[in-house]
């Protein structure tokens, strides 16, 4: 696969990890949040974390749209999928996200009429196809994906589509990466930035991560070159005493973004004045909904959502987990009350999950035993 | 008629009613954690006898002195025709690669339809021909059956259970305790084929590609291992739903031993993994229903391997990775570039993903 | 958080321009590629795709300065290897 299988080179990906354990010093201890949950699975999918120093920590950051989705958000997406006459659409990703009631999975075996989508634009085709049927977008993403439901929400209204809408969850990455530097017990010394958010948003907007906090900040592609390059550069920052926005992904990332898909979401979207991320509270302007304009179209305006608000048990440690103060197996719950196949906790939702991609990877090698066979 | 005592490996202590789920889900039927736990929670438990090994493909009873294989499947596919076969050849051939994974010589197969009320003649024909054609290739007697007819709505056009009956052969004896580290593990071949077929099949995700599934009889191949490496032979599986993935950590748990797999080695067509990279799927989750894995002794696994690649279609075979003392029960992947990774079973379906 | 994955465009769906058919491995999908409509795209441009959407141009050039970087990186090393072999007075051969 061009673009790919380069960028999995064997004999390169040993020069890229030896170069960064030269570059570690090992007087010193290294924090660095890769902020994208699409990275945390690339971690642990090609074992990267092996092949770096002890000293070069990786901390999973909070870039994984399911896991940072309050449980409320279900449920309400959930009640209406409960409502006659209603096909509740979704990604793959959401199917298995435990509401309080079960999951879309479990509401489906009892009956809910549920499907999963590659894309928005097929839960508008679907709209098309079934006049008769209301269908509810569950829209769910960060910058990335956002403006693939603008775009579906333009095509409705140009359509007159009457029997769609979309019930918005869509975040922005920005703030919750304030928050967390904001954050008095954060200890990050730098981060590995998302490449495909950045492919619409561009660099410019890390700025303030780099003049305003002075912590590195490298955009990253998700091969494992791409990511040990990328911690090189930072790396590389680090003993140069600089902190800088840099672009290791520029064979995908525009410095000034997508600039079309920029243009749909301000046409379609505005931000909510503040929003719930599960593991780190309510954060203002962090998160988008419809315009006045797309009333028609937003579930929540169409129908009577319930607004339910869940708080996670106060023994799951997800937000000290995000911000780098606790490693998962170190939180009271992880693999005994929480895990993978019953979570309890944000991190534990999705595969991207920091929880439940160490949970897969980590911890049962360590509970197996050591490593060499 | 004289039974046999059980196989000691297969008939653990009855364990007792733990499964807790409220509902029956299709993830309990996609093979993995949760297809377990409801056999082992549920099923096995209340009825289980002496002789009920839930998780072999096969039974193995002793009659009059011959040994032979009994297995029972069904089979439920959406569409009922895709590239590469139907539901009529895999029914069929899944029942064949039970008793083939067994080391059983496949002989004959009950065969019962579930037909929805309102199907075409011409599909159920088409069906028909289909079976006999993999009956006759496979080498196995259509000996009996049943048919019943089911109200418009009921069954997605056609179920079909089948029951098998194979000779066990005497040359080996499988078993997963039997499994030593140093072992080799083998596959016959490119994985994922039918997964991905049947996914593009269904259309949901509107994407294209040149595949078809993989279903066939393993027995030739079976057969060829048995007439040079039967006495190193330790376990079979042929990975179905839940994939290689699934199969392996079931090994890796009733044996109490790990599995290394060579990441690089595992054939996989590039339209398979281009369907997996785009979905975010691990081929190693994905339905086969034309391969086996073969765990063989150091010292036979080149022969095993030869044998099986002198059979046609065999020629992909490959030693994909072997068992070692540790990591005790974990399915390990390893990188040539050193980094490695745990394959866990896969939990419920293989779903998508956008993240 | 967003799986991305890049694919070659192929052809145009015939009256919706948005709408191209892209190849990734042998697996071909209609991709909307509207938000790459600042510049012309055509057949044998390659293209992020994400939920169905074409997300940004990949860079040929931009993959080929990476490549360089990525090869230097082991140069470097080596270079570096061979000089602490001399300060250690080994036959660096």
């Amino acid at each position: 696969m061009k673009y790919v299988d380069e960028f999995r080179d064997p004999r390169l990906i040993r020069q890229a990890a030896d170069e960064v354990r030269r570059l570690a010093r090992p007087d010193r201890h290294y924090r660095i949040m890769e902020v994208c949950g699409g990275h945390t699975h690339a971690i642990y999918r090609f074992g990267l974390e092996g092949l770096l120093p002890g000293n070069v920590e990786l901390i999973h950051g909070p870039g994984c749209p399911v896991c940072v989705l309050p449980m409320g958000r279900t449920d309400d997406g959930l009640a209406l999928a409960e409502l006659p006459g209603v096909v509740f659409t979704a990604f793959g990703d959401v199917m298995r996200v435990p509401g309080t009631k079960g999951s879309p999975l479990e509401h489906k075996a009892r009956g809910a009429e549920i499907r999963m989508v590659y894309s928005p634009l097929d839960a508008l085709k679907l709209a098309q196809g079934h006049p008769g049927k209301h269908v509810v977008f569950f829209a769910i993403g960060f910058e990335t994906t956002a403006p693939s439901t603008a775009l579906t929400l333009l095509k409705a209204r140009q359509l007159g589509l009457g029997n769609f809408s979309v019930f918005c969850n869509h975040v922005t990455i920005i703030p919750a990466i304030r928050a967390i530097l904001d954050s008095p017990d954060m200890r990050l010394d730098a981060f590995v930035g998302p490449g495909h958010v950045s492919t619409v948003i561009g660099c410019r907007p890390y700025e303030f991560i780099a003049q305003d906090y002075g912590k590195p900040i490298v955009v990253s592609g998700f091969e494992p070159l791409d990511v040990l390059q990328s911690l090189v550069m930072i790396l590389r920052q680090l003993a140069d005493g600089r902190s800088e926005v840099e672009n290791q992904y520029a064979r995908v990332v525009p410095w000034e973004g997508n600039l079309p898909a920029l243009r749909a979401l301000e046409e379609v979207f505005e931000l909510r004045p503040y929003f719930e991320w599960r593991g780190l509270g309510f954060i203002s302007q962090s998160a988008l909904k419809l315009r006045d304009e797309f009333a028609e179209w937003d579930s929540e305006r169409r129908f009577d959502v319930p607004g339910i608000r869940v708080t996670d048990p106060k023994a799951a440690q997800c937000g000290e987990v995000l911000k780098g103060v606790l490693k998962p197996p170190q939180c009271k719950l992880f693999g005994t009350e929480c895990t993978p196949e019953r979570p309890v906790g944000a991190l534990m939702v999705s595969s991207e999950g920091a929880c439940a991609a160490y949970y897969h990877y980590v911890h049962r090698m360590a509970a197996a035993g050591s490593l060499e066979g | 008629m004289k039974i046999a005592e059980a196989p000691v490996d297969n008939a653990p202590a009855l364990p007792r009613v733990r499964f807790r789920d409220a509902r029956i889900e299709m993830s309990h039927g996609a093979g993995g954690k949760a297809s377990r736990r409801l056999i082992e929670g549920l099923i096995a438990p209340l009825l289980g006898g002496p002789l009920l090994a839930p998780l072999a493909d096969a039974a193995f009873l002793e009659v009059d002195g011959a040994r032979l294989a009994l297995t029972a499947d069904s089979f439920v596919v959406r569409p009922l025709r895709f590239p590469g076969g139907s539901i009529g050849e895999l029914a069929v051939n899944g029942t064949v690669n039970d008793l083939a994974v067994s080391a059983a010589q496949p002989l004959a197969l009950l065969l019962t339809f579930v037909i929805e009320e309102g199907i075409a003649t011409e599909t159920l024909e088409a069906e028909l021909r289909a079976i006999a054609e993999a009956a006759r290739r496979a080498g196995v007697e259509i000996v009996g059956g049943d048919t019943k007819v089911v109200e418009h709505g009921k069954a997605d056009g056609l179920y079909v259970t089948t029951a098998g009956l194979g000779r066990a052969d005497l040359r080996a004896r499988l078993s997963p305790r039997s499994v030593r580290p140093g072992d080799q593990v083998l596959l016959s071949g490119p994985i994922g084929d039918h997964g991905i077929t049947i996914l593009l099949a269904r259309g949901e995700i509107d994407l294209e590609a040149d595949l078809r599934s993989d279903t066939r009889s393993v027995y030739p191949f079976v057969e060829a291992i048995l007439g040079v490496a039967a006495s190193g032979l330790r376990w079979m599986r042929d990975p179905t739903r839940g994939g290689v993935a699934t199969a392996l950590n079931e090994l890796a748990r009733d044996s109490g031993l790990g599995i290394v797999l060579h990441e690089e080695e595992i054939p996989v067509r590039e339209a398979v993994r281009g369907a997996c990279e785009l979905l975010g799927l691990d081929p190693l989750h994905i339905a086969n229903e034309g391969q086996f894995l073969a765990v063989v002794a150091p010292e036979l696994a080149e022969a095993a391997l030869a044998a099986v690649r002198a059979v046609p279609g065999g020629g992909e075979a490959v030693i994909i990775g072997e068992v070692r003392e540790q990591p005790a029960r974990t399915v390990l992947a390893a990188a040539s570039y050193g980094g490695t990774r745990v394959v866990d079973m896969l939990v419920g379906d293989p779903l998508p993903r956008i993240c | 958080m967003c799986l991305a994955i890049p694919g070659k465009v192929i052809d145009f769906v015939a009256e919706t321009p948005q709408l191209a058919v892209v190849e990734v491995s042998g697996v071909k999908r209609q991709v909307n590629v509207d938000l790459l409509r600042d510049e012309p795209l055509g057949p044998g441009d390659w293209v992020l795709i994400h939920v169905g959407f074409a997300m940004s141009r990949i860079s040929a050039a931009a993959a080929e300065e990476q490549m360089r970087m990525l090869s230097m990186m082991g140069e470097d090393l080596q270079a570096m290897e061979e000089i602490e072999g001399y300060q250690f007075g080994q036959d660096p051969s």
